[in-house]
């Protein structure tokens, strides 16, 4: 309580800034999705690889939240996984407080890299042992790492929780089919609490939560955020919940990083083509019975990405150079930015994209 | 005739500690080509009365009291094999938890095919081929290389939207859509809305949309029932409910949505939380945290009535008092911020109005 350095970590103009806590460099991870052997030998074709996640790098100071956003199927909750240790990485290195996580060889020090991090799962249900009572799976990570050997003091902290997620302490008696799909979203969101961690990967942490109970939640992290210094590694598809959440934003395509900054930045002057689109496919309260223009184009496959940038095929702004050659991550200010046409300066910042995607050829 | 009539329906779930009542005396209707969306609360009911409609309540839970109608035919309390039939056919189901839907030991081409195999007269091939199409109709890229993966290879998104094809894939004339789109980024969310929409307005399909989504409500529903704690509190035309909100409920509902344009310290919560079923107190069962609460509000319990427009509200703030009461059942939407439950002074005047609730 007596050291004061959480208050400046957030600061988004400290230039030199502390080391950060936790950061991936070049990280990779691909899966294997071939047919079975039968199949792939009947139909004479190879082994299928999808790389999911294709060098993300990305450094979170303590104190601060980094959000990841992008489509469906871009990679985001297989970087949360890595992150925490639940998938290895085909390469790239993950550091926590300065030490390497392949590093970790032995088991204690696992044990204890473990307890400073905890991940809130993209699926409630799933990752809740439907055979435990509620306050036991709240608790688990409590024994687990043995934080509070006292008995009444583990059903204290456990009725706080709930509490602080909107429930009663009475509801730690019941069984998880017992509780709504938002009820459960907030048991495991209790559970990643328990054991006070450093640093929390949240998969769409509050998507089957109402916007009340939502607030509530978003408002309770933050505190938590401010009261101990929390460490955020943020996911969600609602824009509005990660602009109140990120203080920096990166911004995912198939797999790669294509743009990442200060969040304000990012939310008022996007640069890549993808970033803009995204922002501008935003539903919103004014637009009843209006149908809104979402990200043209056809998502691309993952395991037969295109060459080159592999936005080119839906962008505006493509052209020979974005089909052949895979633009890297450049900064730009504050910002970092993977796109030939705003490296070029192709299209003045501000300006307005065209409408359609520039025909082939 | 609406296709789905559901009248004051009342689920219970019997536990050692008593009988709980999910869901009390709740009524709507949907017409066929009509998107009604369900908002509300965590915990306030909307999937249960998913669950009661298609007969998948899980038991304890059961239907204790009212009817559900399909076409005019009562559906609830039908024998299993009938309602299987029914299922899939006729209904289909999109759910909460994607995970639970999908059956973890077969591919999802499997399962889309079985389904239509099922349910519609098609032979094995043609079964695939359509499987291929679906994927490629809720945004799967890659479809035809991707259909013989097994779920767990699936993002979080992708997964959803398997389940949204399963649901769609035997033409069902009612979709019952639970958070359809919560894993979903805005752009995959416009695809899935249109493809709904579009079989709506084509087919006739009915659609009951729950989610906590207001953006998706706006954009595709007709008209929105907001339930809180059983109940319906609000209901009405999505216009209506989303910019004139007339229960205090759907107003605090509406002004926690973080929004974009804006960003603030803390975001508006609604001061406490919703009761649990063992606890939900008496007369309105939002009285405790509500803002307005008078008198009545604690005792006597508010069916919905006409709040102005077209709207209909569970709240004696929009009781009939002795002037509206003389205008004889005319609209009360004249007077702009009317029945804005922000503007409205709950008066002696109103306390003292007679019972009238029905
Ligand atoms: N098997 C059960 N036993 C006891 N109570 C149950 C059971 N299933 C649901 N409930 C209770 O019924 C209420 C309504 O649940 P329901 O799942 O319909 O909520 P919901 O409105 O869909 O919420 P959410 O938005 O969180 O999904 C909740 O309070 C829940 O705890
Ligand atoms: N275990 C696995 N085996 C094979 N492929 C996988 C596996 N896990 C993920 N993938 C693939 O990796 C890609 C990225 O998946 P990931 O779950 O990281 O996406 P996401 O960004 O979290 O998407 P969403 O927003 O839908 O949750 C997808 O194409 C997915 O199919
Ligand atoms: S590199 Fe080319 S194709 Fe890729 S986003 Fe930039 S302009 Fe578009
Ligand atoms: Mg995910
Ligand atoms: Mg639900």
């Amino acid at each position: 309580m007596t050291h004061a350095e959480a208050p400046t970590a957030a600061s988004p103009t400290a230039s030199p800034p502390a080391p950060p806590l936790a950061e991936a460099i070049g990280l990779r991870r691909d899966f294997d999705v071939s047919r079975p052997l039968l199949a792939r030998l009947v139909a004479g074709e190879g082994r299928r690889r999808l790389r999911a996640v294709d060098e993300v790098s990305f450094a979170i100071a303590r104190g601060e939240t980094l959000a990841l956003v992008g489509e469906s199927g871009c990679g985001k909750s297989t970087v949360a996984k890595l992150m925490v240790g639940l998938y290895p990485p085909t390469g790239g290195r993950i550091r926590f407080d300065g030490a390497e996580l392949g590093a970790l060889a032995s088991r204690r020090a696992q044990a204890a890299y473990r307890r400073r991090l905890q991940m809130i799962f993209q699926d409630p249900y799933a990752s809740l042992n439907p055979r435990w009572r509620v306050r036991d799976i709240i608790a688990e990570p409590i024994r687990a790492f043995g934080l509070l050997p006292d008995r009444a003091a583990q059903r204290a902290r456990v009725a706080e929780l709930l509490t602080q997620v909107g429930l009663a302490p009475a509801d730690g008696e019941k069984y998880p089919h017992e509780f709504s799909g938002g009820q459960r979203q907030r048991i495991s969101i209790a559970r990643a609490l328990a054991s006070a961690p450093e640093f929390l990967v949240c998969d769409e942490p509050t998507s089957a939560l109402d916007v009340s109970v939502q607030a509530q939640i978003l408002n309770l992290m933050k505190e938590l955020q401010r009261q101990f210094g929390l460490t955020y590694l943020f996911i969600s598809h609602n824009l509005a919940v990660v602009r109140h959440m990120a203080d920096r934003l990166g911004v995912m395509y198939l797999g790669r990083i294509v743009e990442i900054g200060p969040a304000e930045t990012v939310f008022a002057t996007p640069r890549h083509p993808y970033t803009r689109l995204l922002l501008e496919a935003l539903p919103d309260l004014e637009m009843t019975g209006r149908a809104r223009t979402p990200v043209g184009g056809e998502v691309p496959n993952p395991i037969d990405p295109p060459p080159g940038c592999t936005f080119h095929p839906r962008c505006p702004l493509a052209n020979a150079r974005c089909r052949a050659e895979r633009p890297e991550l450049a900064r730009h200010g504050t910002v970092e930015v993977a796109c030939h046409a705003v490296e070029e300066g192709r299209l003045a910042e501000g300006a307005a994209l065209p409408v359609a995607p520039a025909a082939g050829a | 005739m609406p296709l789905l009539e559901v009248q004051e329906l009342r689920v219970e779930f019997p536990t050692r500690r008593g009988v709980l009542t999910a869901l009390d005396g709740v009524s709507f209707a949907i017409e066929a080509g009509e998107v009604l969306g369900v908002v509300g609360e965590s915990g306030a009911g909307k999937s249960l009365t998913g669950a009661a409609v298609i007969g998948l309540l899980e038991p304890p839970g059961r239907v204790a009291g009212g009817q559900i109608l399909l076409d005019g035919r009562r559906i609830d309390g039908l024998p299993y094999e009938q309602m299987r039939r029914i299922r899939g056919r006729e209904i289909g189901a999109i759910f909460q938890d994607p995970l639970t839907t999908l059956n973890p030991l077969y591919t999802v081409g499997q399962q889309l095919a079985e389904t239509m195999l099922t349910h519609l007269p098609v032979n094995p091939a043609e079964a695939r081929r359509r499987a291929i199409r679906w994927l490629e109709d809720v945004g799967i890229p890659g479809a035809a290389q991707r259909i013989d993966a097994y779920p767990h290879e699936f993002s979080g998104g992708m997964r959803q939207r398997v389940v949204i094809a399963l649901a769609l894939c035997a033409e069902p004339r009612l979709v019952i859509a639970d958070e359809p789109t919560t894993a979903l980024d805005v752009s995959i969310q416009a695809q899935i809305i249109t493809l709904l929409k579009g079989l709506c307005r084509e087919h006739g399909t009915a659609i009951m949309l729950i989610t906590h989504d207001m953006g998706v409500i706006a954009e595709t529903a007709d008209r929105v029932a907001v339930m809180y704690a059983g109940r319906i509190a609000e209901i009405g035309p999505v216009r209506d409910v989303i910019k004139h909100a007339r229960h205090p409920y759907t107003v605090g509902l509406m002004g926690s949505i973080p929004s974009l344009s804006a960003r603030v310290e803390r975001l508006a919560q609604i001061d406490g939380a919703m009761p649990r079923l063992a606890a939900i107190p008496p007369g309105c069962a939002f009285h405790p945290r509500c803002g307005h609460a008078f008198a009545r509000c604690k005792s006597e319990r508010p069916e919905l009535m006409d709040a102005g427009g077209s709207s209909r509200a569970a709240c004696w703030l929009h009781a009939a008092d002795s002037a509206s009461a003389m205008v004889a059942g005319a609209p009360r939407e004249a007077r702009p911020g009317d029945a804005r439950p922000g503007d409205a002074r709950p008066g002696a005047a109103r306390q003292g109005v007679a019972d009238d609730a029905r």
